[in-house]
C-alpha cells in the first residue's frame, strides 16, 4: 500500500519534471510574462502617436504652415514631421505627421500605421478617424488642442503619480497570472495528461493490476497541488524581489484561496477528463475552457471595460473568482472573511465537480 | 486437492458480444486447462481480441459466463488480476520513464520488490535497456518490456494478445523462448492470439481457430489434421485449363480446390505414392500440361482455408 503510494507519487513528479514544456508553461512562462508586462508599464513610457497629412495643392494651407513653423523635420523619416511635448509627470508625448495622398492614407490607415487623417477644407482642419477606437480618439483631443494652441497640462491642475504598493500594473498583473497559471497547470496537467493515458490504452493497463484506483488519483492530486504551490512561490518571489509585491492581506486567506481554486480547476479537470478517450477533443475541450476565461477574467486588463450586460457574468466566471480573490488579498489587504463567499463557491462547485467526473469515470 | 489439476483455469461458456451491428462473438466456449497453452489462432477482426478482453474482465460480454480459477470476475478482481499476467494488442507506456522505472510502478502493484524487476529484466534480456525512457526503446523492445509488465507476478495464467505482431523472425523467436522457458520452469498456462501458423505450431500444443466471432475448430494440431480426414497435398500449375480432365473416379482424391487468378489446383489426397503416378499418367494421356508440381503435408494454412474459404494472413 505504502509502496504503491509511494512509486505513484514518484512516477506522478518524475513525468512532470522530464517534460520541458511542461515546466516552462508553468514555471518560467509566468516569470517571464510578468517582468515583460511589469517593465512595460512600470515608468513613464513615451507615447507616440502617427497622423497622415494630406496637404492640399493650394498656397496659403494651414497645415502646411503649422507643419514647417511649429514642428522638426523627422532624423529618422526624411518626409516626417514630428512634435513633441514633455511634462515632467505626464512623460513624453510625440506626434509624427506624414505628409501624403488621400489614397496613402487610406492604406496606412488600414494597415494600422497611423491612428488620424488630416485634411483641410475651407480653412477647417477634418479630422478622419474612427470614433470606436480609443487610441484614435485619444490622438484626435492631443492633436486637435495642439493644433489650437492648448496646453496638454491644464494650469488649473496638478499631477500626482501613484507609485504606492498595490495600484500599480504589476500588482493588478501578478494574482491574475497565479490563477492563470493554476487553471492551465490543473486542466492541461491532469485532465489532458488522463485523456492522453487513456488513449494510449495505459490507463486500462494500470486498472488490470491491484493498483488502487484512489492512490492513482490521489497521488495524482498530491503531486499537482505541490506543482500549484511551487509555481505560486516561484512566481512571488520574483516578484517580490523584482517589482516588490508582497501579499498585504492574511497568508491564511491567501493559501485558502490557493487551495479551493486548485479544488475547483483538479475537480473540472477530472470531469473533463472522464469519458474522452481521444486528445484532439480534449486538447478542443480544455482550449474552450481556459481561452475565454483567460481573456474575459480580467487576468491582463480589467474586465470593466467590457458591455455592463457581461460584467455580472463574468464576475461569476470561475477564473474571476479565483483572481479577484487572491487581487484583493495581495492588493487590498483582505481577510478571510472577506473572501468567503468566492472561497465556498469555488470549493464546493469543484467537489461536486470532482465526484461526478468519479461517478462517470471511465477506466477502459 | 485430488482434481485442481483437471478443473480448468479459465472456463467461457456460450460467451457473446455485439458492438452496435457486428457480431464480435457468436456464442464461444473455451476451457484452458493447467500448464496449457492455448493459441487463439484468426485473421483481422476475427473475435480473438474481444474474447480475451472478455477473459481478461476488461470487457463485459452480452451473455454467458467466465470463470477464472473457478470464480467471476465481479467481486473479485484485485485477487484474479494478482494471478494473472496479460499484455494488451497495444499499449504505449509512458513516454519519459525508463524501462526500470516503469517495471517498477508495475511490480509495487504486486506488492514486488527491486529483485524481481531485476529478474524480469534478465528474463526479458532488457538490462542493457534498463535507463532508457520508453520513448527510446525499439518496437521490439516495447513488446519485450509489456511481456516483462505480464510475468512480474509470476502469474498462473498468461494472456497475450499479439505479442509478436510486427517483430522480426529473430525478435519474434526471441520472444518464444523466453514463454517456452517458462512453461518448463514454472507450469505457466497461456492464452495467446496470434494470426501467425508458425507461432501456434511452436508454442502451442492446443489451437482454436476462430473466424468471424465462432470457433472453428480447436484442438491439438495432429487432432485438427486428423479431423480433416487427409494430411497430404499436392499442388500444380495448368498451363491451360480447357485441357484439365475430370478427376471424378479418383478414390484417393477427397478435395480439389482451383484459385482462378493463378490457375493452381490444391488437391488433399489420402495417399500421395498410390495417387501420383496415376494422376501424372491421367494428365499426359488427356494432354494437359502441368508445371510446379509439388507435395507437402497439410498445414494449418491449408485447413484454414478450408474452413473459411480465405487465407490467415490476407
Ligand atoms: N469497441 C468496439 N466498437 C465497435 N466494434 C468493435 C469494437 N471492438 C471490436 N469491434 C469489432 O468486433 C470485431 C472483432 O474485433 P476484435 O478486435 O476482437 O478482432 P481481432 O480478432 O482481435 O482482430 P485483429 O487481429 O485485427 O486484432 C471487429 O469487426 C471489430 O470491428
Ligand atoms: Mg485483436
Amino acid at each position: 500500500m505504502l509502496k504503491q503510494f509511494t512509486q505513484l507519487l514518484s512516477i506522478q513528479f518524475k513525468e512532470f519534471f522530464r517534460e520541458p514544456g511542461a515546466l516552462f508553461w508553468s514555471f518560467i512562462f509566468p516569470i517571464l510574462m510578468s517582468f515583460a508586462l511589469g517593465m512595460a508599464f512600470s515608468d513613464k513610457p513615451e507615447m507616440s502617436q502617427h497622423a497622415a497629412v494630406v496637404i492640399p495643392s493650394t498656397d496659403s494651407s494651414f497645415l502646411k504652415t503649422y507643419l514647417s513653423n511649429n514642428c522638426s523635420k523627422s532624423s529618422s523619416q526624411k518626409n516626417e514631421y514630428q512634435k513633441s511635448v514633455d511634462y515632467k509627470e505626464l512623460g513624453k508625448t510625440t506626434t509624427h505627421f506624414i505628409p501624403t495622398t488621400w489614397k496613402e492614407s487610406e492604406i496606412m490607415m488600414k494597415r494600422g500605421q497611423i491612428e488620424l487623417i488630416l485634411t483641410e477644407n475651407k480653412g477647417k482642419i477634418n479630422y478622419h478617424f474612427d470614433p470606436a477606437n480609443f487610441t484614435s480618439r485619444l490622438a484626435y483631443i492631443i492633436v486637435s488642442g495642439m493644433m489650437d494652441g492648448k496646453n496638454l497640462v491644464s494650469t488649473n491642475s496638478v499631477i500626482k503619480p501613484l507609485q504606492t504598493k498595490g495600484t500599480r500594473y504589476i500588482d493588478f498583473l501578478v494574482p491574475g497570472l497565479l490563477a492563470m497559471g493554476i487553471m492551465s497547470s490543473c486542466l492541461w496537467g491532469i485532465s489532458y495528461g488522463l485523456i492522453e493515458k487513456r488513449s494510449k490504452k495505459l490507463l486500462r493497463r494500470l486498472v488490470a493490476t491491484p493498483m488502487k484506483k484512489s492512490l492513482f488519483m490521489i497521488t495524482m492530486f498530491i503531486s499537482r497541488f505541490v506543482f500549484a504551490l511551487l509555481e505560486t512561490v516561484a512566481l512571488l518571489t520574483f516578484a517580490y524581489f523584482v517589482f516588490d509585491v508582497t501579499i498585504q492581506g492574511s497568508i491564511i486567506a491567501f493559501a485558502a484561496v490557493i487551495i479551493s481554486g486548485s479544488f475547483f480547476f483538479m475537480g473540472l479537470s477530472i470531469l473533463l477528463a472522464s469519458r474522452t478517450a481521444n486528445t484532439q477533443v480534449g486538447n478542443g475541450f480544455i482550449s474552450a475552457i481556459t481561452m475565454p476565461m483567460m481573456l474575459l477574467s480580467g487576468i491582463f486588463f480589467s474586465y470593466s471595460n467590457f458591455p455592463d450586460v457581461m460584467i455580472p457574468i463574468i464576475k461569476y466566471l470561475p477564473l474571476t473568482l479565483f483572481a479577484d480573490s487572491l487581487r484583493s488579498i495581495i492588493n487590498e489587504g483582505f481577510g478571510i472573511m472577506d473572501i468567503i463567499q468566492p472561497l465556498l463557491i469555488l470549493t464546493i462547485t469543484g467537489l461536486t465537480t470532482f465526484f461526478i467526473g468519479l461517478k462517470i469515470y471511465k477506466w477502459y | 486437492m485430488t482434481d485442481t489439476n483437471t478443473q480448468p483455469i479459465v472456463k467461457a461458456v456460450n460467451i457473446k458480444k455485439t458492438f452496435k451491428d457486428v457480431i464480435a462473438l457468436a456464442g464461444v466456449d473455451l476451457e484452458i486447462m493447467p500448464s496449457e497453452y492455448t493459441a487463439l489462432l484468426g485473421p483481422n477482426g476475427a473475435g480473438k481480441t474481444t474474447l480475451v478482453e472478455i477473459i481478461e474482465g476488461i470487457q463485459k460480454p452480452d451473455s454467458g459466463e467466465i470463470t477464472l480459477f473457478g470464480k467471476h470476475w465481479s467481486g473479485n478482481k484485485d485477487e484474479l488480476y494478482k494471478q494473472i499476467g496479460l499484455s494488451f494488442q497495444e499499449t504505449k507506456f509512458e513516454d519519459k520513464l525508463t524501462a526500470a522505472e516503469t517495471l517498477k510502478m508495475f511490480a509495487a502493484f504486486y506488492g514486488l520488490n527491486d529483485n524481481r524487476v531485476e529478474e524480469i529484466l534478465n528474463i526479458v534480456n532488457l538490462q542493457e535497456k534498463r535507463k532508457s525512457y520508453v520513448v527510446n526503446l525499439s518496437g521490439g523492445q516495447r513488446q519485450k518490456l509489456a511481456l516483462g509488465i505480464a510475468l512480474l507476478n509470476n502469474p498462473k495464467l498468461l494472456i497475450l494478445d499479439e505479442p509478436t505482431t510486427g517483430l522480426d523472425p529473430t525478435a519474434r523467436r526471441e520472444i518464444w523462448a523466453i514463454l517456452h522457458e517458462l512453461k518448463k520452469n514454472h507450469g505457466t498456462s497461456m492464452i495467446l492470439t496470434t494470426h501467425y501458423m508458425e507461432e501456434a505450431e511452436n508454442l502451442c500444443e492446443k489451437i482454436v481457430i476462430i473466424d468471424k466471432g465462432k470457433v472453428l475448430a480447436k484442438g491439438t494440431l495432429e487432432q485438427l489434421i486428423a479431423d480433416s480426414k487427409t494430411s497430404e497435398i499436392v499442388q500444380f500449375k495448368v498451363l491451360d485449363k480447357s485441357t484439365f480432365p475430370d478427376f471424378s473416379k479418383f478414390k484417393n482424391l477427397r478435395e480439389t480446390q482451383w484459385e482462378d487468378s493463378t490457375n493452381v489446383v490444391t488437391m488433399s489426397v489420402d495417399n500421395t505414392s498410390a495417387f501420383l503416378p496415376e494422376m501424372v499418367s491421367y494428365l499426359n494421356n488427356a494432354g494437359c500440361k502441368i508445371s510446379e508440381l509439388r507435395c507437402r503435408y497439410v498445414t494449418l494454412d491449408d485447413l484454414f482455408i478450408r474452413m473459411t474459404g480465405r487465407k490467415l494472413t490476407d
